[in-house]
This record gives structure tokens, sequence and C-alpha cells, in this order.
């Protein structure tokens, strides 16, 4: 993965299909237009809290094969998704705007195998992934607020070594 | 409504919680054209508050400034589930699990978190600080590394047939598996 430091739109461009985590959508939205997602941010918020994945004894449990409940979630979470793109493609479902709908494909590099192992080990280490970090915050878990802090920096640390890691 | 509020603090069962966690990713496509990823935040956040002249937070995070309000609502998500839907009964916690735990001195299982880890005074022991600043940092780099996190990869990346998404996946797995049968008994070790 190269990155230029030239900001032409055609750089631009490149640096998106590389980053799945930017979007495409053209069109800007007001802040009030924005509050539609977090609405399905708090439904979100409550579910973590709720169906407890935000437990650090859940992914425990998970990671000893002692329980069924990760397991559950997130597997009729991604049967859910798989249904719900399929049946969009299918049908050519729009967005409400009428855009068409575009899900960047997510290209595969090695760096996917060693971030995601160590990805996994600070997962069984914090029993926390990115959403729920924010959802433990929201809790008022005060450890929300050191993983946070500590993601922060784990992010920064892989931008600034970016282009001498193994990709 | 006394009685669906009731059924609302009990914990939630997973086929429930994971049909709602399924349906964000095509009502985030519907209403903005969005994909589901959590883990990009922490890129957004570090190119608006520390980019450093560094080439990977030089972009035009206002763009995925939606990104943001989401994670907001996750917050106060919380915090309305916390507050006002909280269970009223001790979390139920594998017998096994609790032996295990019990033999490293970690006996209150009260809460979400284990206290005797994940309190700001378990800070100053060894292993709190190994688990909370070693383990956040490992999220946040590997999460980037890996282009995604479990949202990302685990649920939109496979929902949207990415292999590469599942080689992710099962990489998250294996290094979950690996820290909580083989590191995180010698982590413990030191209180």
């Amino acid at each position: 993965m190269t990155m230029s430091n030239n900001t032409s739109p055609i750089t631009e461009k490149k640096l998106d299909e590389t980053s799945a985590c930017i979007n495409h959508s053209e069109k800007k939205e007001s802040k009030l237009s924005l509050l539609k997602y977090t609405f399905i941010g708090m439904l979100f918020g409550v579910v973590f809290v709720k169906a407890e994945i935000i437990s650090w004894f859940r992914i425990q449990e998970m990671f000893k094969f002692q329980s069924f409940h990760m397991y559950g979630v997130i597997g009729t979470a991604v049967a859910v998704g798989i249904s719900s793109v399929a049946i969009i493609k299918k049908y050519n479902i729009k967005t409400i705007k009428g855009e068409k709908i575009i899900i960047v494909p997510k290209p595969f590099s090695q760096g996917q195998i060693y971030g995601s192992l160590l990805f996994g080990l600070g997962w069984a280490m914090t029993g926390a992934c990115p959403g729920p970090i924010f959802a433990q915050i929201g809790a008022g878990l005060m450890s929300g607020f050191v993983i946070f802090a500590s993601a922060l920096l784990g992010t920064w640390t892989y931008g600034f070594f970016q282009e001498k890691l193994p990709h | 409504m006394f009685a669906m509020i009731e059924n609302l603090k009990s914990p939630w069962p997973w086929y429930f919680a994971g049909a709602i966690i399924g349906l964000i990713v095509p009502l985030l496509l519907i209403i903005g054209n969005k994909t589901f990823g959590l883990s990009s935040n922490l890129r957004h956040i570090c190119a608006a508050c520390f980019p450093a002249n560094i080439k990977f937070f030089k972009y035009n995070w206002k763009n995925e400034i939606w990104n943001l309000f989401f994670v907001a609502g996750i917050i106060i998500g919380a915090f309305i589930a916390t507050h006002y839907l909280a269970n009223p009964n001790a979390i139920v916690i594998n017998e096994k699990l609790k032996l295990t735990l019990t033999s490293f001195g970690v006996t209150n299982f009260s809460d979400l978190m284990p206290a005797e880890l994940f309190s700001l005074n378990s800070l100053s022991s060894i292993r709190g600080c190994i688990l909370m600043v070693l383990g956040g940092f490992l999220v946040g780099f590997g999460t980037r590394y890996a282009n995604g996190c479990t949202s990302g990869h685990a649920i939109m990346g496979l929902s949207n047939l990415q292999w590469p998404s599942l080689v992710a996946t099962i990489c998250f797995m294996l290094g979950g598996f690996i820290m909580t049968n083989f590191i995180l008994p010698f982590i413990l070790q030191f209180n």
C-alpha cells in the first residue's frame, strides 16, 4: 500500500480504494441529517450493553468455547447482513436519496493477517473491539477511557510506521 | 407496558442482538450509502486531533463525520441502557471461567468487567496496566493494520462476501484464542 503526498484528485481516489474505511457518498449532509446516524448508534449502544457484548467475561467465554452467546450474536448478525446485502444487490435497491448503493471491496494485503492477529490479542485482553470501547465509555466504565486512549495511540503509531510495515 | 420494560431489563438473547446488529448494515447503506465499520473512527480522531504531518492522517476526515455521529450515538445508547435498562441481577458467568478467574484472585463478578483488572486502581498493578494499556494499543494498532475490525470485516466484509474479511475474521479469532488460553494465564499472575 503506497500513499502519495500528492493531493490531486486521482491520488485521492487511489487512497480511497486502499482504505475501505473511507466512504464514497458525494452528497454533503447537514448536521441535522447526520443525527440519523446518532439514532442508529444509540440503538447499537443499547444492544452492546443489554446483550452483554461489552462484557469482558463474555469475550473470555467465547475464546474458551464456554458459551455460545457471542457466536450466536456474530453468526446471526452475519447471516442477516449477508441476506440484506444480497437483497439490495438483487433488487438494485437505492438509497433514500436515489443514489446507487456502493460497497467498496476490501482488498487483501498480508498486513490483514498480522494486524488481525494483533487485534485478536488485544480483543481478548481488553474484552473490547473498537465499537464496545465507546460503549464502555457510555456505560461509565473507567477502563473504557484508558483503553480508548491506548487504542488511539495504537492507531497513531500504525500511521507513523505505516510505510515501514509489511503489507 | 411495565412487563415489556421488565423484559428489556433482563439480558437480551443472542438472536435478538445479532439481528439488530445485522440490520444496521442495510440501514446505513440505505439511509446514506455508508458502510458499517467502527475502527476507522480511531483514525478519524487521530486525523482530526493529532495529524502530526503524517501521510496516513492527511485526508479530509470531515467527510467521514457521519461515523463520529454514529459513535456518539453508541456512547449515548450505552449510557441509557446502563442507567435506565440495567439488569437488576448479577451477570451469569460460566462456572468453569469463574473457577479459573478465582484462582487468579479475580472474584468480583457483579459487573460487566472484573473490577480487579479494569478499575482505575488496577492500573497501578502490572496485570491491569498490561491489559488496559497494551491491550488497547493492540486494538488500535491491529485494527488499522488489518484495515478493519469486528464490524468492518467480520460483519460488513462478510456480509459483502469479501474473502479478505474472512481471512481477517479467522485471524481475529485465532489471536483471541491464543491470548485467552495461553498468554492471559501468564499475565494474570502479575498482580
